[in-house]
């Protein structure tokens, strides 16, 4: 079981407390009726499933409440970092970097 | 005292005999014995079977490691299991025990037969045969395979044992409580942190239970084990034995099983069984020690051939002797003890048979003095004997040439290949493993955990070695605990440190491929058959495993493993890590799946979600129906009624006076903010922005994909508080669904989402004489059409309690929902239903709701509609705000295939013969083809309960909104039913009977 | 290569089995191929052997960077149905179906097919009405699947507990006597001598790192460790690894890979008779040839490749095969195990061409891969070969996410695969 810190409540807890919520930085368009099928078939379906850093979303269900982002490497379940929805991406080189 | 019970020795207590049985026979042994040291004790070696050539077999080891005892045990009616290892079962008076995979009997097995014809029975040779003819596979020898198969028997009774499970939090956890594991709890203890020592074995102590002539700084072992697991537990160390550590998941958290009963004579009250712990260390020290290596030879299986640590073991922890003339084999030094223990307790030792030309001159001289005979550079290769050994064939080595065979009589063959590190917790880690050529082993590296791994597992064989490690390595993790790392000295005399030699199979000079010389016990595979899988093409170890099921009995590999990995790379002609390791997987020793289960079973499988209402409908007899976790009231039989009878009362009262439902469990959310409407706007499909407040309106929520997720009533109850209402099932769904939308997407919105599903008690009432009813009990507010026309709301005072109360109906009938506080929910009920009793009140369940409102052709999302179902598929295109700019679901909806034509379309059936159709049943246009047949839809809801006078079904149909009046088919195994498409009004089209 | 059967067998016992050789030689990479199709699973080299029997295709290269069949191949439960809702679905594996009944036979190579039958219990209205749709559907398509009751499930498989006052009761159940299991290594060795004999390279670690492409956009063949090798097509079929692969090629998939444990018992006597799927409670149970209960777990909820899995969800496992089957509550668990599964929006798989000219996928399988085998490698194999979908994997497209067509299985029953 993976433990992730909720940027929100600022604890480290249980995987159980909260919901994977898929990739991260995924913004639905402005003005959806302006998009192509292509365009809102990416949008609703299209994911990079990384293997490595993957940019993530997570919802801290059963706590705050709270959506947040994160990045956790897929090969080793880890998390480089978790942070505040809306937040920008963090620069990932330098997170790697750092958690050498 | 039996046989072969040396008195005094031992940790067992000769003052407490414990009478158990084996197969129907009573045994006496002594109070610490496990089952096979006990059978030991009486000469009794034969205590099992094996799996494949139903060959006889002996315990081979003395711990969790054995593949061979594996018995059935068994403490009267549901409590019995099978596949125990005799070795680890500590015994207990009227312990009922039985050996496995034979018949009629344990000596006289027919099974056996397999044995003769081993020749066929190779590696992988049921991929080959049993092919012909093709039948004959299920019917024959599928059958036949399986009936061999499979080693002791299934439970058969319901298991009256619970099963307990905790957490545990501890700054450092040691698994093993051997010399190394104690001396690194001894670094860590008295210095505030909380450190948690567990063993799998009922004593801690490790190889010095079966070391007791080393002394450590200059006491004797068990003394210095005595006083240091003493000082430990005075400075606050949690000792834990009978707990096995059975896997390292992420982050350290480890899983352990504690058994607290399965060696009891008798059971306490209140106490479960085992106990799974969920452990989440902050730093863990692995010091789990090795596995001994048996010798790979012709006949290496036969009972009375055993490990020789395990017969040490044997010796020195329960004082058995395992044999009185046993012959020792060996490629290492340590076996060499073995014998001279077992010489000075009274056995006479036949010879020690070491496959080195050199050995030791220390251990040589010793041996002379002792008087056993010495045979260096010598090999076996045959051992004599039915049921146990009684004869060994040695032959002497010169370089590759084996001489001529001599038989040396002995009741017991020592045995011992060397040691091998254990590393099924490192390596669960995902830790990385490196070669090591001197000691032909793997050994741990790198590992991604807060991990460190000591002693024995890392390759360092003796005592000191490990108790030095120990204290040393336990430093590491102390520091990242951000404490003082103290290291101690160690001083043991009398240590017995040893090398070797890694062996495949020993030289022999009989025919190879003749040779039964055993690589995995439990599962006959030999090595022949390791190079067979190599010839044929298997060059990686998982492959020759899978081929040969090499490593994948009871055991996991613990003892064949090793051997088999060095046998393979042999036969491949390349290094061993080329070859690679098979992943060790959790659990470390089988495990019992109650303890998995823990309290989910039975009622506490998963919480049932009750309504407060839910008493009364208990009291009343009703049926109930799981409804995602709710249980809901399907119908209130009266005495000798059917469920169908029930219903049609139900409806029937309903639609004539007066029906009274719970209907609390539906979802609700409360979305409140000076953003709310806006909010509750975007997210379904209606037009939200003009409703106003005391106003309800229907909503339709699709995904952002066009098709229907979720459907509700949603009352605007001021300018910035709205009260949705949701499914039953789907309420966490929407939620999370709206938090996602809200927080996300649009976070420039000032709104408030709450759950308020528990907070409100929902009691609905329905029918002509609803208003009549409720009327006197609502304060200073006229329930007249005027007043509070179909889908008001007003907050207001019923029967005394606060309430919002709603004028909706999923019935068609003149309908009101009243919510309030939960608490307050059974009092109302109580009060409506008592002053019902002037109409005739009528209690109904979700059945009669799913008739009444399919009726009126009200859907029911997921039951009606299926994730593929827009709302102009399910007729609803009136509840579509297609003025909007945008709404969750409205690009969606424009995809090319949700506008297509002849999309399946919802519609109403009836039956041209009045019978009822079934839910699910499938439709054709054309019933006259042949299969498979082209279908157009299927029923969605059908009932026959119902107040109109003839049976009704909801479908969807391909096209179906063009097909009014068209006949479909409904194709059943033993008709074809004909049905008229309608529309899904089936009752008072015009709404006139929901006016007051 | 010699013929597997019962003569041989005794043959080759009678000279201490030396004479058996290679099912399969190890390979090393040519520079050229008609057809190099990555992943060596189940599914790809099936496709491989169908290329070369069936289209007589046979300069075809299998690449894998570990181990053939050290996939999701060898790490599944072996279920084998074909009971699934949509016409398309139900084609598409029954058509596997009919080719697992004749598979050993076909392949010269005893796959253990086995017709236990899939028994998948209803314990709520919901499921009822859900499975009825099933067998309904099922028998206009020809598909077996036939419904019992509560008690004619406990006479098919007596360690169900049909208490009417369980937290689930069984309501009933929908049984596919068809259905089964299979000795899952077997299918990759039965396929891989199979293709080998007809002239496929089988060449195992050795991963493919980029899929690469001629300027005009079409494939040009796949850089792998062992250097470049030059292909006219490319079929990707690498399940968890999928997106790696095509994302080099410059196709993004919708697909998110995701853990998926399973766990055997210990292995006893025959007690369990066939497969029982209870989607509701979550406990998927059948019993090995070897007497091992073999038992499915869920999927971790997030993306991952560690292939670890977490605790809870083995502990809800064995919670939930000890709620519908109380007596293996004192069975102990042998192993457990994880391996990584690509799952579609829709659940069900992708296999056919790409916008990329000449290259094509196969994956989004999800946990129902295994049952499929012969199926997917058939059509993925008949696809590549004619470059146009056999009709039966035609409407498995990449395209549908765009219009919308999917293949719901799961939104439609809420059965998990």
């Amino acid at each position: 079981m993976i433990q992730i810190h909720c940027p929100y409540c600022g604890e480290t807890l249980p995987e159980l407390e909260f919901a994977y919520a898929g990739e991260a930085h995924i913004v639905r368009p402005e003005s959806p009726s302006e998009q192509t099928d292509e365009e809102w078939a990416a949008f609703l379906f299209l994911r990079d499933n990384v293997k490595g850093p993957h940019f993530e979303r997570w919802r801290h269900a059963h706590g705050c409440g709270r959506f947040f982002n994160a990045v956790r490497n897929t090969i080793t379940d880890r998390f480089y970092i978790t942070y505040k929805a809306g937040e920008p991406r963090p620069d990932l080189a330098k997170l790697l970097e750092e958690s050498k | 005292m039996s046989k072969h019970r040396l008195r005094g020795r031992g940790r067992v207590d000769a003052s407490q005999p414990v009478v158990f049985t084996f197969d129907g026979k009573p045994y006496t042994g002594l109070k610490g014995d496990t089952v096979a040291s006990a059978l030991l004790a009486h000469g009794v070696h034969l205590m099992g079977r094996s799996f494949k050539y139903h060959r006889p077999r002996g315990a081979i080891a003395a711990g969790s490691e054995e593949p061979n005892a594996l018995i059935g045990t068994r403490r009267g009616p549901g409590r019995f299991e099978p596949n125990t290892r005799a070795t680890v079962q500590e015994i207990w008076d009227g312990l009922e025990t039985n050996s496995q995979n034979k018949f009629p009997s344990l000596k006289w097995d027919v099974g056996a037969v397999n044995d003769a014809a081993y020749m066929l029975f190779s590696a992988g040779f049921y991929y080959k045969t049993f092919m012909w003819p093709r039948s004959f596979w299920d019917k024959v020898y599928e059958p036949f395979i399986r009936a061999a198969a499979g080693l002791g028997v299934s439970p058969s009774e319901e298991d009256p044992d619970t099963y307990a499970s905790r957490y545990l939090y501890c700054d450092l956890l040691i698994v093993g409580a051997g010399p190394a594991g104690i001396a690194a709890a001894r670094e860590a203890a008295g210095k505030g942190l909380s450190v948690v020592l567990v063993d799998e074995n009922s004593e801690m102590g490790g190889t010095l239970l079966s070391e007791p002539q080393s002394k450590i700084d200059g006491k004797s072992a068990w003394t210095w084990l005595e006083d240091e697991l003493a000082a430990l537990k005075e400075a606050g160390v949690k000792l834990m034995t009978r707990t096995t550590a059975i896997g390292y998941y992420h982050e350290n958290m480890i899983g352990m099983v504690e058994k607290l009963t399965d060696h009891l004579p008798t059971l306490p009250a209140d106490t479960p069984r085992e106990r799974m712990w969920r452990v989440r260390a902050k730093q863990v020290v692995l010091a789990q020690g090795a596995l001994e290596k048996p010798l790979v030879f012709h006949g290496n299986d036969r009972p009375g051939v055993m490990l020789a640590g395990s017969a040490q073991t044997y010796l020195h922890r329960y004082g058995v002797k395992v044999g009185e003339s046993p012959v020792v084999v060996t490629s290492h030094d340590s076996a060499w003890y073995a014998a001279f223990d077992l010489q000075a307790a009274g056995a006479y030792v036949q010879a020690i048979v070491d496959t080195r030309p050199q050995v030791r001159q220390d251990l040589q001289a010793e041996a002379r003095t002792r008087g056993i005979p010495v045979k260096l550079g010598h090999t076996v290769t045959a051992t004599g004997g039915r049921l146990r050994i009684n004869t060994v064939r040695v032959n002497p080595l010169n370089g590759t040439h084996v001489g001529n065979g001599q038989w040396i009589k002995c009741d017991a063959l020592l045995m011992s290949g060397g040691w091998t590190p254990s590393l099924h917790l490192f390596s669960h880690t995902k830790g990385s493993l490196i070669w090591d050529d001197d000691l032909t082993t793997f050994l741990p590296k790198d590992t991604p955990e807060d991990c460190i791994i000591t002693g024995a597992s890392r390759g360092l064989w003796g005592v000191e070695a490990a108790l030095k490690d120990g204290s040393v390595r336990v430093g590491e993790a102390l520091s990242k605990l951000g404490v003082e790392a103290t290291v101690s000295d160690y001083t043991v005399a009398d240590d017995r440190v040893g090398t070797g030699v890694t062996m495949r199979e020993l030289p022999t000079d009989r025919s190879a491929g003749k040779a039964k010389a055993f690589v995995d016990f439990q599962n006959d595979v030999t090595a022949k058959d390791l190079r067979l899988a190599v010839r044929e093409g298997m060059r990686s170890i998982e492959h020759v495993k899978r081929y040969t099921t090499n490593g994948m009995a009871t055991d996991q590999g613990k003892m064949s493993n090793i051997n088999g990995l060095n046998i393979a790379a042999d036969a491949l002609g390349k290094k061993q890590p080329q070859v690679g390791l098979t992943t060790f997987r959790p659990p470390y020793t089988p495990t019992t799946f109650g303890a998995f289960a823990g309290y989910h079973r039975g009622d506490h499988f998963e919480v049932v979600r009750k309504t407060q209402i839910d008493g009364w409908a208990e009291e009343n007899a009703a049926v109930f129906e799981p409804v995602g976790q709710w249980r809901r009231a399907r119908y209130f039989p009266k005495a000798g009624e059917t469920m169908d009878q029930a219903v049609a009362r139900e409806c029937a009262a309903t639609r004539a006076s007066v029906g009274i439902f719970d209907a609390s469990t539906l979802g609700k959310i409360e979305v409140v903010g000076p953003d709310a409407a806006e909010f509750v706007n975007r997210m379904y499909t209606n037009p939200f922005m003009k409703l106003a407040p005391g106003k309800c309106r229907y909503g339709l929520l699709l995904g952002d994909d066009g098709y229907i997720r979720d459907d509700g009533v949603i009352a605007r109850i001021s300018d910035e508080r709205f009260h949705v209402t949701t499914t039953t099932g789907g309420a966490a769904r929407v939620l999370t669904m709206m938090e996602d939308y809200l927080q996300t997407e649009w976070p420039d919105l000032n709104v408030w989402l709450t759950s308020t599903t528990e907070q409100w008690s929902t009691v609905a009432v329905n029918g002509p004489n609803a208003a009549k009813l409720l009327q006197p009990f609502v304060k200073d507010f006229a329930l007249t059409e005027d007043n509070f026309p179909h889908m008001s709301c007003v907050e207001v005072e019923v029967a005394g309690y606060p309430a919002r109360l709603w004028r909706v109906s999923f019935t068609g009938e003149i309908g009101f929902e009243i919510n309030v506080p939960a608490p307050y929910g059974r009092a109302l009920w109580e009060t409506l239903w008592d002053a019902g009793q002037a109409y005739d009140i009528t209690a109904y369940g979700t059945e009669t709701m799913h008739v009444l409102r399919a009726e009126k052709g009200y859907i029911i999302v997921g039951q009606d509609t299926d994730g593929t179902v827009t709302p102009y598929d399910a007729g609803m295109g009136w509840a579509v705000g297609t003025k909007k700019a945008d709404f969750v679901g409205m690009r969606g909806l424009k995809r090319p295939d949700l506008v297509a034509k002849n999309r399946k379309q919802l519609v109403g059936l009836v039956t041209e013969d009045q019978s009822c159709l079934e839910e699910g049943a499938q439709i054709v246009l054309d019933p006259n083809q042949p299969i498979p047949m082209k279908m157009v839809g299927h029923v969605t809801s059908s009932y026959h309960q119902g107040t109109t006078d003839h049976p009704i079904a909801l479908a969807l149909v391909e096209g179906g909104h063009s097909k009014m009046g068209e006949t479909v088919y409904i194709p059943m195994p033993d008709r074809t039913i004909a049905a008229k498409v309608t529309g899904t009004v089936f009752v008072d089209p015009e709404n006139a009977r929901l006016k007051i | 290569m010699t013929r597997f059967n019962a003569l041989n067998l005794v043959k080759n016992a009678l000279t201490g089995h030396k004479n058996w050789t290679e099912q399969w030689p190890d390979s090393q990479p040519k520079t050229e191929y008609d057809v190099v199709i990555v992943g060596a699973g189940g599914h790809g080299l099936g496709a491989a052997y169908y290329l070369a029997k069936q289209h007589g295709i046979t300069n075809v290269a299998v690449i894998d960077k570990g181990w053939l069949g050290g996939g999701n191949t060898g790490r599944n439960t072996t279920i084998i149905r074909s009971n699934y809702l949509y016409d398309e679905s139900a084609r598409l594996f029954d058509h596997a179906l009919d080719l697992w009944q004749d598979l050993s036979q076909e392949l010269n190579y005893n796959v253990m097919y086995s017709n236990r039958g899939c028994l998948m219990l209803a314990h709520t209205v919901h499921d009822v009405q859900s499975f009825k749709r099933h067998v309904h559907s099922n028998r206009l398509n020809g598909v077996d699947n036939r419904w019992l009751t509560p008690q004619e499930c406990k006479e098919y498989c007596p360690p169900i507990n049909i208490a009417p006052d369980a937290r689930y009761p069984v309501m009933g159940g929908a049984l596919q006597e068809r259905a089964g299991t299979a000795r899952h290594d077997a299918v990759a060795w039965g396929y891989a001598r199979g293709a080998a004999e007809r002239g496929v390279d089988i060449i195992q670690n050795c991963a493919v790192t980029a899929i690469r492409r001629h300027p005009d956009g079409s494939v040009a063949g796949v850089e792998t460790e062992k250097g470049f090798i030059k292909a006219k097509k490319v079929a990707v079929s690498a399940s968890g690894h999928n997106s790696m692969v095509m994302e080099t090629a410059g196709v993004r998939l919708p697909l998110e890979s995701t853990p998926l444990q399973a766990l055997v018992s210990e292995p006893v006597k025959p007690i369990f008779p066939c497969v029982v799927m209870s989607n509701a409670v979550h406990a998927y149970c059948s019993q090995s040839d070897k007497g091992e209960l073999v038992i499915g777990s869920g999927t971790d909820q997030y993306v991952s490749y560690s292939q670890r899995g977490g605790l809870p969800l083995i502990e809800h496992t064995v919670a939930a095969i000890s709620e519908v089957f109380p007596i293996f509550n004192r069975m102990r668990m042998l192993r457990k195990w994880g391996g990584i599964v690509d799952n579609t929006p829709d659940r069900s798989a992708i296999i056919g061409k790409t916008p990329v000219q000449n290259l094509y996928v196969n994956c989004g399988w999800g946990t129902g891969g295994f049952k499929a085998t012969p199926g997917a490698a058939h059509t993925l194999a008949w696809t590549v070969a004619k470059d146009e979908p056999h009709p039966i994997n035609a409407p498995f497209t990449l395209d549908r996410f765009r219009t919308g067509r999917l293949i719901d299985e799961a939104a439609a029953a809420a059965v998990a695969h």
